[in-house]
């Protein structure tokens, strides 16, 4: 069983906070790999916003592979970290030769492009150095994004924590992410580890998507490239967010109205029915039934946690103006964020969403019966 | 027959027949209640003459061999092929005594050789004589063991309804909300649907119980249930009452009953559910309705608009149309039209391996609201025996293909498919029809298992009964002779009808309780699906298990 935690602080965190937090709850997850997502980076990161970061795991094979490609295109390593690691890993944790978290430079004539084919071509890019390195077995690719930093790896999550040195200043953030737990309910796989990433969105679940072989078809047969993968049955989350805010233009107070739409007596009786029931009809591929609880990152560096219609798996947010957290349990939570108003605490619920926006002000609470704001209704 | 008679090639002994009388002397009481019963006259009044041989007690060299000849009265079967038992067994229902029951021939009978008399191929009612399926050898294998026990089917809420209509891609959709575009009509309806059986083909019983039960589960049960007309129209009462909302009109190349329809338009209060247009169905496929003049009384034939006593046989095609295509994109727009474009049309096809051809051309007009696909194994009140054992496709493939094809090019949510045909016909309803629709299928049609659950009908797969089409339906089921409906109560219907439901519902609940499912209809969930059979496996592309 997956172990969830996200945290969103107006001042940088170490990723070890983190880690830390799991490491209480590591009574619920199994210990077996790690996931980490780090976004609103601080230490060398906080003057290259806008440079594309490369995540993953070379060769060294690998790695010069990957020079020459991105050398290719055009692309100019702007600053890297480089991660020494001691030579014998701890036991379950593979060798590996390098963990590579790299900001480039846009090649000049990207700088020409618009917004939008800027962000298609970066996945673009990601995705075809991700075949690349399935052919070869010498490159894994986690995200390719400005101000974003993923780094996934089999083990104990605290050892890996330790083994990768997660505590130096340069991987500091303002909002991390992380799981704990690897083998997921599909095969063995690092691409199968959560927190998953697209264009912006990134989204790490707790519980078992029985409905994923309907989703996933329907995601691949919406003829953009970026919905590929599946090596677990909770990367749609993502995928299902982002084509729902991208394609479909609506935020993510409507993203439980795509994976748990209400059932016909309160759907009839809300003030956006007959938006919402169309929503139901044309979007019913995307239901999902659980039980699931999902923590996501927005492109504007909000965090939100759902949960499915009914079984709902454990899930909690807290904090104080400045510092919001979102865990799978409460002593997360307290290892995190121990001086806050507990009374505050909020376990969303079947119908709720729990969103703590940029501002990291307050835990903002969408119940589906209520109005959908403006913009999404007009 | 006497030994030195001749005899012709179609002489018959009991033997040769596929049913035969099994009469108990001992028990019967002569009240002749089966003989009168007995739809096609297999059997009659005999008169036994039997000799009794005495012989006197005492040795007597000269005396005479007490010799003489009784009668005895009882029951003799018909060997002509005109009279052939049909197995219905009626003769055993009546019989006071359980003195006489219809039995099986021990090897295949002659009779099938001789079913050809002055040249006019055997025809029948029924259902195709093959007891076995794919669809019962399907498992449901993925159940929900991982992070979560499996739902609870007697407490969990489930939403278990399934989409009739065109349904847009989210983006263009939502701008039409938006911009207050049309957006073609979409019904919210059950996934069980009862199946097209048309008023003429069944009796008025049958009819009135099927509608009774479909109101009360709509309306006292909250579960939105529909049934298809058939072709052969409805009745006037019904196209002007409120309860038209739970019923598909169906139209065929006969358009039985469409003027009355299309007269009514201005009288009615409710739309029709839908509008199901029939290009083929799955019994007699690329062959017409037919409703043999027994059956065309004078109710029947002002339903329907035609003179009584004649056979009302359908053309294979719509004849005014050139092609399918020309044809589906017409008749969809007229249908639309004539509703004001608030009622969704679909067509209806036999199962064919050219199904995808038809798909494929409804993905490319923006009014197609689905497409049934009845197979091979699909009833009938009347057809060819030839064409109901031998012609057609199988569902389970032919589904499978189209719904793979509706998520190559991504539309597998716009076009909601209908399988029919052969679903529950061994009495596993529900296990057949949640495997058609993890196969793809939003929905099924029955019919053959409505006539047996609901109405007691005797038909089987092993060539019982089936004389739907001459209107002798033992259990007044198909029959327009008010001496044989009169057996069957409406309300008993009904309430069958209600039973079936409700015992649908709960056994559907059981199977995607299991599989973690209860928020949506798991159409397309095939990795929830086992078969046995490699070869079966790789085609339908489910799991292989063993």
């Amino acid at each position: 069983m997956c172990r969830l935690f996200a945290i969103t602080s107006e001042q940088p965190l170490s990723p070890m906070v983190v880690l830390e937090a799991l490491d209480v709850m590591r009574e619920g997850h199994d210990c077996s790999g790690v996931g980490l997502f780090l976004r609103d980076l601080a230490g060398p990161f906080e003057d290259m916003k806008d440079a594309p970061i490369l995540s993953g795991i070379f060769s060294d094979a690998g790695l010069k592979r990957l020079d020459a490609f991105m050398m290719d295109i055009g692309f100019m390593t702007k600053y890297k970290i480089t991660i020494k690691v001691p030579k014998t890993p701890p036991a379950g944790v593979p060798k590996r030769d390098v963990y590579l978290i790299r900001a480039y430079e846009y090649p000049e004539e990207w700088e020409e492009f618009s917004q939008k084919e800027l962000y298609d071509r970066l996945l673009s890019l990601r995705l075809k150095l991700r075949k690349m390195g399935e052919e070869k077995e010498d490159m894994i690719v986690f995200s390719f994004w400005p101000d974003v930093i993923m780094i996934k790896e089999i083990g104990d999550p605290t050892q890996v924590a330790n083994y990768l040195q997660f505590d130096r200043q340069e991987l500091h953030a303002r909002v991390i992410m992380a799981q704990g737990r690897q083998n997921t309910n599909y095969a063995i796989n690092l691409y199968a580890c959560h927190p998953f990433f697209i264009q912006g969105f990134s989204t790490m679940t707790n519980g078992e998507n029985t409905a994923f072989v309907p989703i996933k078809e329907y995601l691949t047969s919406r003829g953009f490239e970026g919905y590929t993968g599946y090596q677990s049955d909770s990367e749609v989350f993502t995928h299902i967010l982002h084509f729902m805010m991208t394609n479909l233009g609506l935020g993510v107070e409507a993203y439980k109205h795509v994976i748990t739409p209400l059932q016909d007596e309160d759907l009839q009786s809300h003030p956006d029915a007959d938006l919402l029931r169309n929503l139901k009809r044309s979007c019913r591929p995307l239901i999902i039934d659980g039980p699931n609880c999902v923590i996501g990152c927005l492109p504007d560096h909000s965090l939100f946690m759902v949960q499915d219609r009914k079984k709902l798996r454990p899930g909690v947010v807290g904090g104080k103006p400045g510092m919001y957290a979102f865990s799978s349990e409460i002593c997360g939570l307290d290892a995190a964020i121990p001086y806050r108003d507990k009374s505050k605490d909020f376990q969303p619920m079947h119908l709720d969403t729990a969103i703590v926006g940029p501002d990291r002000q307050e835990v903002r609470i969408c119940s589906q019966i209520n109005p959908l704001p403006p913009a999404l209704s007009a | 027959m006497f030994s030195n008679k001749p005899v012709t090639p179609s002489t018959l002994s009991v033997k040769d027949l596929p049913w035969q009388i099994l009469w108990n002397k001992d028990k019967c009481n002569l009240c002749g209640q089966c003989t009168a019963v007995c739809p096609v006259n297999a059997i009659e009044l005999g008169v036994f003459r039997k000799k009794f041989i005495e012989p006197p007690v005492g040795l007597d060299i000269n005396g005479t061999l007490a010799c003489d000849y009784k009668l005895y009265y009882g029951i003799r079967q018909k060997t002509d092929p005109a009279y052939k038992c049909v197995g219905c067994a009626m003769c055993n229902m009546v019989c006071p005594n359980d003195a006489i029951i219809p039995c099986r021939s021990d090897e295949a009978d002659k009779l099938r050789f001789h079913m050809d008399r002055g040249g006019q191929p055997r025809r029948r009612g029924g259902r195709r004589n093959v007891s076995d399926g794919i669809l019962d050898r399907i498992k449901f294998i993925r159940i929900s063991m991982l992070t979560d026990p499996a739902l609870d089917a007697g407490r969990h809420e489930f939403e278990l309804r399934t989409l009739l209509g065109r349904v847009l891609p989210p983006d263009k959709n939502l701008k039409f909300v938006q911009q207050q575009g049309w957006i073609p009509p979409v019904r919210e309806i059950y996934p069980l649907i009862i199946g097209g059986m048309s008023f003429g083909a069944l009796s008025p019983t049958m009819w009135e119980g099927l509608q009774l039960g479909v109101a009360y589960l709509n309306e006292e049960l909250n579960l939105p249930v529909r049934i298809s007309t058939g072709e052969g129209g409805c009745p006037q009462r019904l196209l002007r009452s409120r309860f038209l909302k739970y019923v598909i009109l169906q139209i065929a190349s006969g358009y039985f009953g469409w003027d009355e329809i299309i007269h009514a338009i201005p009288d009615m209060k409710e739309d029709p559910c839908a509008i199901e247009i029939k290009y083929g169905q799955g019994a007699k496929p690329g062959d017409g309705g037919l409703l043999m003049w027994y059956k065309v009384n004078k109710l029947i034939a002002a339903i329907r608009g035609v003179p009584t006593g004649v056979n009302l046989p359908s053309p294979p095609t719509h004849q005014t149309k050139y092609s399918i295509e020309e044809s589906v994109a017409k008749m969809i727009q007229s249908m639309y039209m004539a509703w004001g474009f608030r009622v969704p049309v679909y067509p209806k096809i036999s199962g064919t391996s050219t199904a995808l051809a038809v798909l494929n051309n409804l993905t490319r007009n923006q009014y197609a609201a689905g497409l049934a696909i009845d197979g091979e194994d699909g009833g009938t009140g009347a057809a060819y025996n030839v064409s109901m054992n031998h012609m057609g496709h199988p569902i389970a493939s032919n589904i499978r293909d189209c719904y793979l094809n509706l998520v190559k090019v991504g539309m597998q949510n716009e076009i909601p498919l209908f399988a029919g045909g052969g679903v529950g016909k061994t009495g596993n309803l529900t296990a057949n029809a949640a495997a058609l629709i993890m196969l793809g299928a939003s929905g099924v049609q029955v019919g053959k298992y409505i006539m047996q659950a609901a109405a007691g009908c005797l038909g089987s797969e092993s060539d019982r009964c089936n004389i739907c089409n001459i209107g002798l339906c033992p259990k007044g089921i198909t029959s327009q002779d008010a001496r044989l409906y009169r057996r069957l109560d409406a309300e008993n219907v009904a309430q069958r009808v209600v039973d079936l439901f409700l015992s649908f519902d709960t056994e559907l609940k059981k199977i995607v309780a299991p599989l973690g499912r209860s928020t949506s209809l798991p159409i397309g969930m095939a990795d929830a699906l086992g078969i046995n059979d490699r070869n079966a496996a790789e085609r339908l592309r489910i799991n292989y298990v063993v």
